[in-house]
């Protein structure tokens, strides 16, 4: 798990230091759990640690006594919402009710779900938050996010393959966006480039609404054998508890449960940020320390620590294993000697992983270890009975039982309420002609949403490992996964926020729908889902509302397309004030490719292949890129759904790609035919000569879903496939040329423009807002260095 | 014929580099940096990634990995030696080639498909190619900017040792748009390039570096 900071939550580190009396500054008295069995009535800070008086009470009660200052650490952060799900989890069940999925082969409630690919082989996928740390730090806080997402992945027993990032900031020309941007986007680049792992695509988008609330989801994908999935539980009597990785140090402590802490002290000692800070280095050693002990059988069970650091680690290896469990905090190796007790355990220091370990093996364990440079201790072991014991200096810290810290939580059923706004907001028709459609198709393609993204793609390395098969700014990453048989894999993250707020429960289909189409189009057989919800404020009826509607949303879909939820993330209070963002669930599909080299790109690469349109045009512009960025408007409705017309489109597509019928074939999703033509077009500098029937508007602007451009030199075969699909077909046209060239109904002329034209209009936006780097040579832009 | 790729911590194209070797026909030897011997390979390979994080100066520390000293002996003797990207920084940092590799002068890591110009098809690892030949291979670093004293460049080109040259624009500020230079023997090559990810039309922007892999199996085998 990684800390996404809940800043709703009223909570600050400044209280347990005044009460915590470790042994560094403040020392008088270590609470010890006779000290708090002997002294009932001391006062606790459990408020500034972010829980309720009424969950503080259950603590009491399920200890019999006040707990320790360590046992209020510990509860603090894994009954924080990041940790427990507390407002979330009633939703949450309806995916674990979906049918059960023969390519599951484990479900949710692990760190992530895996899938059957097929050849033996799983997969491993799951996305993660990092929103709050990336607006605090945006490089540390972006990089920290792919470094716990990917050891999340490792820790499923996965060799971690790959990584996307879907990025949401304000105004692309706001001030705070030239802080944060660029400094997220060196993060995510920064760690990942020097783990060597791929990037293969994901989502850079701008809103008003993120304006001090961006959001940074990062996706890990690992592959492993069947045989190699491991699991996190502590089994086996007297098996070792190892801590092996970074040292444990003062950064990141209550990072979920806390950050933006007002209460800091100028008088009292010095604060550290509650944003982690990341080595990829030490991360690189131990992935591979990792695949090498897995590889040797050398472990029983194994979790990363992210979020909650040891507390999180120790209690959930626990309880999911026998329950007994001793750990002697004094055997943690630390950064900074002056640590206290609780502060060890709530810490969020990276590059950290735990394992059981049969005792006969614990050399071989360590020797790996020291292989490769990687620090190891014994910290503990597992014990008989049902308690999570904790000692420090020899005395007891810490008995509890491990499950009601791991997962018996408090949960909520959140009051909500339909907003108050949204009547007005559906009821606010958007606009549905085109003034100018020339004028129109180019402010589309060169709005920071529509721009080309290589400003931030470069800075990412998309070859390490040899086997990426298609990356941005395809729709779907693809992957080789074997090089015999060439088996492969395709993600695609989509999250449309503009639907979702104006229907939470479509817009989320909708996204789903989205993702599912871009792994089809490039050939692959979708196979299942993950997803990560931004939402704004639980406590705010009005968010809950959005909440439940998209989770409800996502499971009906799912149960249409016939697709699993394998896991996913919850990111809740991404609100500054009183306005919360627009929902913004990003949903990740994962595909299946039975032969790689049948993948299909979006690009265009020669002339004269016949252009077809695969689907049904309507004139549906209700959250489309076209009304934001002509009109600045947002209301209406979002496109019709229908998921039985994705599902014949998807099989569609994948049969046309097998068949290998179609040279390219690009998604039609925000800023329509207009904007799948200019990246089609622009890929290989080949332009077309095109008609579209009907209103000129709806075919260039209009969004409906369940539609795809194809280029094939054998349209009858296309044609005819595609009738027996039931999908319509509209042939629009040849490519060539240097422009592309469209008339309307009767071949009056719409539009004539030239590829360099729009080369100059789609790629000029993003280096001019946050520098060329060509003209940048001795500037550091903001946030690219960290300071730290 | 064997071909050693070697792997520090932090390496990263490791498998890539082996791979390549694969394709072009030959056999790759795991090597690791702690180990004394070279295992009796007939041409070493020293790949991209970050070696020990890239801290102190990127290549620095790697270059003092036990194996670097049979590396550096052994290409005294006229051992191929071929550094990609930080192998090239390890290669520098060794004393094995001249110069040194900076920041970018934009500061930016950048991963582009990249023209470049053949300037010398006769050394070890470029043979397969023809002078004057464009090639395109991807680049991807944020430390590639290529810097040495004007007398040593002048020198270097003088003595034709720039091995390829970018073309179709500078990915990160380099003097003379160097992308890769020889030894004197022409044995030991560095550059910032990697041809090893474009050796199949599948994951690659095409097959243009498979040439450096397939010459040095070329210089071997006149060499046997």
């Amino acid at each position: 798990m990684t800390a996404d900071l809940t800043a709703g939550e009223a909570s600050a580190t400044a209280g347990l230091s005044d009460l915590d009396t470790g042994p560094g500054r403040l020392a008088n008295r270590l609470d010890t759990v006779d000290l708090a069995a002997a002294t009932p009535q001391d006062e606790q800070p459990f408020a500034e640690l972010g829980l309720r008086a009424e969950e503080y009470q259950r603590i009491k009660d399920i200890l019999g006594r006040r707990p320790t200052t360590a046992e209020l650490a510990m509860y603090s952060v894994m009954w924080s919402e990041h940790c427990s799900y507390k407002s979330s989890k009633v939703h949450l069940r309806q995916f674990g009710d979906l049918p059960p999925s023969d390519a599951l082969l484990v479900g949710m409630g692990e760190n992530a779900g895996v899938v059957d690919v097929g050849e033996g082989y799983a997969v491993t996928f799951k996305v993660e938050s990092h929103n709050h740390p990336s607006y605090v730090e945006p490089y540390q806080g972006a990089a920290t996010g792919v470094g716990g997402i990917v050891r999340d992945i490792l820790t499923m027993g996965a060799r971690p393959i790959a990584v996307m990032d879907s990025l949401r900031f304000g105004r692309a020309d706001a001030p705070d966006t030239a802080r944060v941007l660029p400094g997220v986007v060196a993060g995510v680049g920064g760690y990942g480039n020097c783990l060597g792992l791929p990037n293969i695509g994901g989502e850079l988008l701008f809103d008003d609404c993120y304006a001090g609330n961006p959001l940074v989801n990062a996706l890990c994908v690992g592959v492993m054998k069947h045989e190699d999935v491991r699991l996190a539980k502590a089994e086996g009597l007297g098996n070792k508890v190892v801590l092996f990785g970074a040292r444990t140090g003062g950064d990141g402590i209550g990072g979920v449960s806390v950050l933006a802490s007002e209460t800091f002290d100028a008088e009292g000692p010095a604060k550290r940020p509650a944003v982690q800070v990341g080595d990829p280095f030490t991360e690189k050693l131990l992935i591979e320390a990792c695949l090498e002990i897995f590889a040797a059988d050398l472990v029983t069970g194994i979790q990363d620590l992210g979020g909650a650091g040891i507390s999180c680690a120790t209690s959930e290896l626990a309880s999911a294993g026998t329950g007994g469990m001793h750990v002697d905090l004094d055997a943690v190796p630390l950064r900074d000697s002056t640590l206290t007790p609780a502060e060890i355990l709530m810490s969020e220091s990276q590059e950290r992983m735990c394992a059981i370990v049969e005792p006969d093996k614990i050399e071989a364990f360590l020797a790996v270890c020291r292989k490769w440079d990687v620090l190891a201790a014994v910290i503990g072991e597992v014990t008989e009975g049902d308690r999570l014991t904790i000692d420090w200096h020899g005395e007891r810290i810490v008995d509890v039982p491990p499950r009601t810290v791991a997962h018996e939580g408090p949960v909520y059923e959140r009051p909500m309420s339909r907003p108050a706004d949204l009547d007005a907001l559906q009821a606010d028709a958007p606009p549905s002609s085109s003034a100018d459609l020339r004028a129109d198709w180019l402010a589309v393609v060169s709005s920071p949403d529509g721009a080309d993204k290589t400003w931030v793609t470069e800075q990412y390395d998309r070859y390490v490992r040899g086997n990426t098969v298609l990356a941005q700014p395809e729709d779907a990453g693809v992957l080789r996964i074997d090089e015999q048989s060439n088996l492969g894999i395709a993600l695609a993250l989509d999250g449309n926020a503009r639907y979702a707020r104006l229907d939470p429960y479509t817009g989320t289909q909708l996204n789903l729908a989205e993702a599912y189409r871009n792994v089809a189009v490039s050939g692959a057989r979708p196979l299942a889902v993950t997803n990560c919800l931004n939402f704004g404020s639980p406590e705010e009826p009005e968010v809950m509302w959005q909440f439940a509607e998209a989770v409800r949303g996502l499971a009906d879909g799912c149960r249409e397309l016939g697709l699993p939820v394998t896991g996913g993330n919850v990111s809740l209070y991404n609100q500054t004030g009183e306005t919360a963002i627009n929902p913004t669930p990003v949903i990740g599909v994962l595909g299946v490719h039975s032969d790689v080299r049948r993948r299909v790109p979006s690009g265009w690469r020669a002339a004269g292949e016949t252009v077809l349109l695969l689907g049904e045009t309507r004139p549906e512009f209700g959250g489309s890129a076209w009304a934001s960025v002509v009109h600045g408007h947002l209301g209406g409705l979002p496109p019709r759904l229908d998921l039985a017309a994705e599902r014949a489109l998807g099989e569609l597509m994948v049969a046309l790609a097998e068949e290998r019928r179609i040279s390219s074939a690009h998604d039609l999703a925000d800023g329509g035919l207009a904007q799948a033509l200019t990246e089609s077009a622009l890929r290989h500098s080949v332009g077309a000569r095109l008609a579209v029937p009907g209103d000129p508007t709806a075919a260039l602007f209009g969004e409906s879903a369940a539609r795809v451009v194809v280029t094939t030199s054998a349209p009858e075969a296309v044609r005819a496939a595609a009738e027996q699909a039931g999908v319509a077909v509209t042939e629009l046209g040849t490519t060539g040329g240097e422009a592309l060239v469209l008339s309307g109904d009767g071949g009056a002329g719409l539009l004539e423009l030239p590829l360099d034209e729009l080369r100059e209009a789609w790629t000029a936006t993003l280096p001019a807002l946050f520098g060329s780097p060509e003209v940048a040579v001795g500037t550091v832009p903001a946030g690219t260095v960290p300071t730290s | 014929m064997r071909i050693g790729v070697i792997t520090f911590p932090g390496s990263l194209d490791d498998v890539d580099a082996a791979r390549a070797v694969r394709l072009a026909g030959g056999e790759p030897v795991a090597l690791w940096h702690g180990d004394d011997e070279l295992a009796g390979v007939d041409a070493v390979v020293l790949p991209g990634g970050f070696s020990y994080g890239d801290y102190l100066r990127a290549g620095a520390i790697a270059a003092r990995a036990p194996l670097m000293r049979s590396v550096i002996d052994r290409a005294s003797e006229g051992l191929p030696v071929l550094g990609i990207c930080n192998g090239f920084q390890v290669l520098c940092e060794a004393g094995l080639l001249p110069g040194a590799l900076t920041r970018n002068s934009h500061l930016h890591f950048r991963n582009r498909d990249q023209g470049l110009l053949v300037e010398r098809a006769d050394t070890a690892w470029t043979s397969s190619f023809t002078t004057g030949q464009q090639i395109v291979v991807p680049v991807k670093n944020g430390e590639g900017r290529y810097v040495a004293a004007d007398a040593d460049l002048d020198r270097l080109e003088g003595e034709g040792r720039v091995v390829v040259r970018y073309v179709g624009g500078n990915p990160n500020g380099s003097s003379r748009d160097i992308a890769g230079v020889a030894s004197e023997d022409g044995r030991v090559v560095g550059l910032m390039p990697h041809p090893e990810h474009a050796v199949e039309e599948l994951t690659g922007p095409g097959t243009d570096g498979l040439g450096f892999f397939t010459s040095v199996l070329a210089a071997l085998v006149v060499a046997a």
